[in-house]
C-alpha cells in the first residue's frame, strides 16, 4: 500500500437518525474517523451507543442521514458495488443461510455470490472449513451445528471473497472461551495474510478489545467519546500508580503503609492465597502511590515493618475505567440499552418478537 | 492458490479488487442464480414432507372438483381442466409462499443483509430462487398430473406440441416475474407480507379459473386473463391440451395468449428490476433491509 493510498475507513460528521414516534431516534450524531489501511480498530460502546448503525453504513446496508462515509475511498452511498465486492461482515450470533444444507454446501452457494467458479468454490470452501477447524462438520446439516460451530462456518463464509476489510459485529457473542479464543485467533490468523487488511470490530467485551485492537473508539449515544491506543487510553485516566503487594505479615495493618511518603493510599486485598500456596500465611495489600519512584521508599520501609515481599504487581487501569471515565458510568448501567436498533441476528436478549397468531416458523429454502 | 487458506485470489490492492470486468459482473450473477436455486434443488431429496403436503393435498381437492362435474355429468374434458388447474396449483403456491414472502423470510433470518452486502444484484437471488422454486413446482406438478391423469382417466389431445410446451414455459416465467415484482413490494411491507400472501392465495386461485374454465367468469375472467399470468397460461393450456373439446368461447384463442404471456413476462421482468432497485435505495434509507422485525 503506497503511502498515499485512502483511508480504510473515512468518516466525517455521520449522522443517522430514525424516525420513531413520539421522537426521532440520533443513532449517530457527527461521527469522525479515520482508520488506516491494515489498522485493527475497535468500536466500544454500550448498546444503543451507535456501533452497529456505524457498521450498517460503512457496508451499505443503511444510507446516513448526513454526512459521508467511505471505505477505502469508495462512498458508501454511491459506489456500493465496489465496497461490496472488497469487504465481508460476520455478526455474532448469525443465523444465516439454510438449515436444510450441509456445511459445504451453505458455503458453496455463499461462493457463489462472491463470483467463484463451481470447482473453484468447492476447493475454496474445503480449504476455508480445514482452516477454520470444521472438517469434521464438512457434511453436517448446518441446522444441527453448535453456536461455536456455526460461528465458525460464518467466518469462512466471511473469508470467501478475501475481503480487503472485514467488519465484526460481536463476532465472539454467546461463544464459550475457547470457542471466542478459537474464532480470535483465526481473525489474527487472517489479517496477518496480508498486508492491507483492515478489520473493524464492536464488542461489548473490553478484554477482547484491549487484546485484538491498535486502536478504538469508545462511543456513546452516538458520539465518539475518545479515540486512540489501548494504552494511550488507560494512561488517561491513570494519574496514579497502582500497585499490589502480597506480604508474609504486616505488622501494624496497611495504615502503616499510608503514613509512609508519596503513598495516597493503602488498604487490604482479598488474599491469593490457595492456589499452590499451601497453608502460608500472607498479606495482600492495595497501594495507590503518587507516582511509580514512590515505589522504592515502599520496599524500602516495608524492611523495616519486618514485612517480606512475596509478590509485587503493578496494576493497570482496564478499558473500563477509560469508559466509567469518559462516560460517567458503566456498561452494564447503559440507562437505555434497548435503544439498540439493529441487533446482531439472534442474539438471546432481544429475540424477534412474534405475534402470538402467527405460525411457528418453518424453514423456507 | 497461494497455499495459505487466508489468501486465495490475491489483488494488488483494494482499488484492483473492486474494479470488475462486464465479464466478472455477468458471470457473478450467473453464479448467483445457480448458488440461490440450490438450496430448492437439493431441498427436494431432504424434505419429504412435500409428498404430502404438496401433492396429496392438492390431489384431494382436485378429486372434490372431479366428483362434482361427474355428478353433475358436465363434459369429461371438464376432469382433465381440473387436473390442469391443480397441476399448476404447485406453482402459484411457489410464486407467493416462496418468491412474494420469501425475502421477509430472508430478513428475519439474517440472509437479506448478506445478499445485499454482497456484490452480485439482488436480482439475481430473486431468480435463483425462480429456477429453483420452478424445479421444485415442476417435480410436485408432475406428480399430481400424472397420478390424477391415471386415476380419473384424462386423455389429452394436442395438436400444437410445440405451443402447447412454449405456453407452459411462458406461463411460468410471466408468473416467476409476477412473483419478483411482488417480493421487491415484500420487502417494503414486512411481517404483513403474510397476511397479504394469505389475501392472495384464494381469491387468485377463484378468478385464474383453477377448476373452471376462466371464460366463464365473463368481464372478470377477461380481466384475470389480461392481468395474471396463472389465468391466461392455463386458458391457452386447456385450449391447447384439449384441442378436440367444445371448449367454452369467450377467451382469446391460444396463440393470442401466448403473446399476451410474453409481453406479461417482459413487463414483470423489467418491472420487477426496476422496483428492487427503487426499494433497496428506499429501503436503505428507511432502515429496512437491517430491521429483522419491520
Amino acid at each position: 500500500m503506497s503511502a498515499t493510498a485512502p483511508l480504510a475507513i473515512e468518516t466525517h460528521a455521520l449522522r443517522r437518525v430514525y424516525r420513531a414516534k413520539p421522537n426521532d431516534v440520533v443513532a449517530l450524531d457527527g461521527i469522525d474517523l479515520e482508520v488506516a489501511p491494515g489498522e485493527f480498530f475497535g468500536l466500544l460502546g454500550p448498546n444503543g451507543a451507535g456501533k452497529t448503525t456505524l457498521i450498517k453504513i460503512l457496508t451499505t446496508l443503511l444510507l446516513p442521514t448526513t454526512g459521508e462515509a467511505r471505505i477505502f475511498g469508495f462512498d458508501v452511498v454511491h459506489q456500493t458495488k465496489q465496497i461490496r465486492r472488497i469487504m465481508n461482515m460476520v455478526a455474532g450470533g448469525e443465523q444465516s443461510g439454510y438449515g436444510i444444507l450441509e456445511v459445504r454446501e451453505q458455503l458453496w452457494m455463499f461462493s457463489q455470490f462472491y463470483g467463484l467458479g463451481s470447482r473453484d468454490g468447492w476447493r475454496r470452501v474445503d480449504e476455508l472449513i480445514d482452516a477454520v477447524g470444521l472438517d469434521e462438520q464438512r457434511r453436517q446439516k448446518v441446522s444441527t451445528l453448535s453456536t461455536g460451530q456455526r460461528q465458525k462456518m460464518n467466518f469462512a463464509r466471511g473469508l470467501l471473497n478475501d475481503p480487503w476489510i472485514f467488519f465484526l459485529d460481536e463476532p465472539t457473542l454467546g461463544l464459550d472461551v475457547s470457542a471466542a479464543r478459537a474464532v480470535r485467533e483465526l481473525i489474527l490468523s487472517w489479517k496477518a495474510a496480508v498486508p492491507g487488511r483492515t478489520v473493524l470490530l464492536t464488542s461489548h467485551y473490553m478484554a477482547e478489545v484491549d487484546e485484538l485492537c491498535e486502536r478504538i473508539a469508545i462511543v456513546d449515544h452516538g458520539r465518539v467519546l475518545a479515540i486512540g491506543s489501548p494504552a494511550e487510553l488507560k494512561h488517561r485516566v491513570q494519574r496514579e500508580s497502582i500497585f499490589r503487594l502480597e506480604l508474609d505479615r504486616l505488622d501494624g495493618g496497611t495504615a502503616s503503609l499510608a503514613r509512609l511518603p508519596g503513598v495516597v493510599a493503602a488498604s487490604a486485598a482479598a488474599s491469593d492465597e490457595g492456589n499452590g500456596q499451601g497453608d502460608r500465611q500472607s498479606v495482600s495489600v492495595n497501594l495507590v502511590l503518587e507516582d511509580d519512584a514512590a515505589l522504592g521508599g515502599v520496599v524500602g520501609a516495608l524492611g523495616g515493618l519486618g514485612a517480606q515481599i512475596l509478590a509485587l504487581r503493578k496494576s493497570e487501569p482496564t478499558l473500563e475505567d477509560v469508559f466509567v471515565e469518559l462516560v460517567g458510568r458503566g456498561f452494564d448501567d447503559a440507562p437505555d440499552a434497548s435503544r439498540d436498533e439493529t441487533p446482531p441476528q439472534g442474539r438471546a436478549a432481544n429475540p424477534q418478537p412474534r405475534r402470538e397468531d402467527e405460525p411457528a416458523e418453518e424453514e423456507l429454502v | 492458490m497461494s497455499g495459505n487458506p487466508y489468501v486465495h485470489r490475491p489483488t494488488a490492492s483494494p482499488q484492483a479488487a473492486a474494479e470488475w470486468t462486464q465479464r466478472q459482473i455477468l458471470m457473478t450473477n450467473l453464479r448467483t442464480v445457480a448458488g440461490r436455486a440450490y438450496p430448492r434443488v437439493r431441498g427436494l431429496a431432504r424434505e419429504k414432507s412435500w409428498l404430502f403436503f404438496e401433492i396429496l393435498l392438492p390431489f384431494l381437492t382436485t378429486s372434490a372438483f372431479v366428483f362434482v362435474y361427474r355428478a353433475l355429468q358436465a363434459p369429461p374434458e371438464y376432469v382433465g381442466f381440473v387436473v390442469l388447474g391443480g397441476a399448476m396449483t404447485a406453482f402459484w403456491l411457489n410464486v407467493i409462499w416462496m418468491m412474494a414472502s420469501q425475502l421477509w423470510w430472508e430478513k428475519s433470518q439474517g440472509n437479506l443483509e448478506l445478499y445485499f452486502a454482497a456484490p452480485m444484484d439482488i436480482v439475481a437471488v430473486l431468480l435463483g430462487m425462480a429456477v429453483g422454486g420452478m424445479v421444485m413446482s415442476s417435480s410436485r406438478a408432475a406428480v399430481v398430473l400424472v397420478v390424477a391423469t391415471v386415476v380419473y382417466g384424462v386423455t389429452f389431445a394436442v395438436d400444437q406440441w410445440l405451443l402447447l410446451l412454449a405456453v407452459f414455459f411462458l406461463t411460468l416465467t410471466a408468473l416467476y416475474g409476477l412473483g419478483m415484482v411482488l417480493a421487491s413490494l415484500f420487502l417494503m411491507w414486512g411481517r404483513e407480507a403474510y397476511h397479504l400472501t394469505q389475501f392472495l392465495q384464494e381469491p387468485v386461485y377463484f378468478v385464474s379459473g383453477l377448476n373452471f374454465p376462466v371464460g366463464r367468469l365473463g368481464m372478470l375472467g377477461a380481466l384475470a386473463i389480461a392481468l395474471l399470468p396463472l389465468a391466461v397460461g392455463l386458458d391457452a393450456m386447456r385450449q391447447l391440451a384439449f384441442a378436440d373439446a367444445a371448449y367454452p368461447v369467450g377467451t382469446p384463442p391460444p396463440e393470442v395468449e401466448a403473446l399476451i404471456l410474453v409481453v406479461m413476462t417482459v413487463v414483470f421482468l423489467s418491472l420487477a428490476r426496476w422496483m428492487l432497485r427503487t426499494l433497496e435505495r428506499l429501503a436503505r434509507r428507511e432502515g429496512r433491509l437491517t430491521i429483522r422485525w419491520q
